[in-house]
C-alpha cells in the first residue's frame, strides 16, 4: 500500500470553502526512459484520481505521464455537511489506494 | 592504390580529414537518438479533442507557472479560472498540455460548482522549454486559455538510471 497524505480542515464553517490537500507514494514511471540494460522501462503511472465528499464526486483527475513523482494536488470544495471525504487513486498494474478524512461543519 | 595516394604529408591535413568524419558520425548518431516528443501536430490533435469544434478565447484563466526551471521533474503549476462557481456558471473541467514533452497530455481535471473555487495546484515534468497551455471548459460550453513560456535548465525524462 503507497503512502498518502491528505488534509482537510477538521472544522470548518458552513458554506466555507475548505482546501484539500493530497500527497500519494509513486514512482509515476513514464514508459519513456532508458533502465540498466537499454532498455525501455515499461509506463507504471496512476492514471485516475478521485474525491468524494460524503459519496458524491467533487473533484476528478486524469493524470498523465508528465505528472510528477509523488502526485500532489491542491483543490477546494464548499463545506456543505459533516461527513468524510475519501480519496482514491487507481493506477497502471492494477495499482490502488485510498484514505479518508474526517470534517465537522458547525 | 588509392590509400598510398592519399598520405597524410601534413599534420593539418590529417586533422582536417578526422574532423570532418568525426562531424559526419556526430550528425548520423544524433539523428539516431533523438527523443521522441509531441510536435505542434499532436498538440493540436490533443486540443481538438477536448475543444472539438468550439472556439479558443484567451483570458479568464491564469496559468502560473516559475518562468525560470531548474529541475524538469518538478515543475509546480497552479491554474486558476476567473468564476463564480454557481449551480449556473461553473468550470466544469480543467485540462494541461504542453509541446514538447514525449506526450501532449499533463492532465485533466473535472470540476463542478460544489468546488467553490476553480483552481488546481500539482507538479509536473517538463522534458525541454516550451510553451504550457491551459484550457478551462465552462459550463455554458465556451472554452477559454492561457499559455505561459518556460525556460528549462535540466530536462526531465532524459536521464538514464
Amino acid at each position: 500500500m503507497a503512502r498518502t497524505l491528505v488534509n482537510v480542515p477538521a472544522k470548518a464553517k458552513r458554506g466555507e470553502i475548505v482546501e484539500i490537500k493530497t500527497l500519494i507514494q509513486h514512482e509515476m514511471e513514464t514508459g519513456y526512459r532508458v533502465g540498466p540494460n537499454g532498455n525501455l522501462l515499461p509506463r507504471d503511472i496512476i492514471t485516475d484520481f478521485v474525491c468524494k465528499y460524503n459519496g458524491e464526486q467533487i473533484f476528478r483527475a486524469e493524470l498523465f505521464p508528465a505528472i510528477a513523482a509523488n502526485p500532489f494536488f491542491t483543490f477546494s470544495t464548499v463545506a456543505i455537511e459533516s461527513g468524510t471525504m475519501t480519496f482514491e487513486w487507481t493506477g497502471d498494474n492494477g495499482f490502488s489506494a485510498t484514505a479518508s478524512a474526517p470534517i465537522t461543519v458547525e | 592504390m588509392m590509400w598510398n595516394e592519399r598520405t597524410y604529408a601534413t599534420r593539418r591535413g590529417f586533422l582536417i580529414d578526422a574532423a570532418a568524419l568525426a562531424g559526419s558520425l556526430g550528425v548520423g548518431l544524433s539523428l539516431a537518438v533523438t527523443p521522441v516528443a509531441a510536435t505542434p501536430e499532436t498538440l493540436r490533435a490533443a486540443v481538438k479533442r477536448v475543444v472539438g469544434e468550439g472556439t479558443l478565447r484567451r483570458g479568464k484563466v491564469k496559468l502560473d507557472l516559475p518562468p525560470l526551471v531548474e529541475n524538469g521533474n518538478v515543475v509546480p503549476l497552479t491554474v486558476s479560472v476567473d468564476s463564480p462557481m454557481t449551480a449556473e456558471d461553473y468550470v466544469k473541467a480543467i485540462h494541461v498540455f504542453n509541446e514538447k514533452n514525449p506526450q501532449p497530455n499533463v492532465i485533466s481535471v473535472v470540476l463542478g460548482p460544489r468546488a467553490g473555487r476553480a483552481s488546481l495546484q500539482t507538479r509536473f515534468r517538463l522534458a525541454d522549454t516550451q510553451t504550457v497551455t491551459a484550457i478551462a471548459e465552462l459550463s455554458d460550453g465556451s472554452f477559454w486559455t492561457d499559455s505561459v513560456e518556460v525556460i528549462v535548465t535540466l530536462a526531465a525524462c532524459v536521464e538514464v538510471l
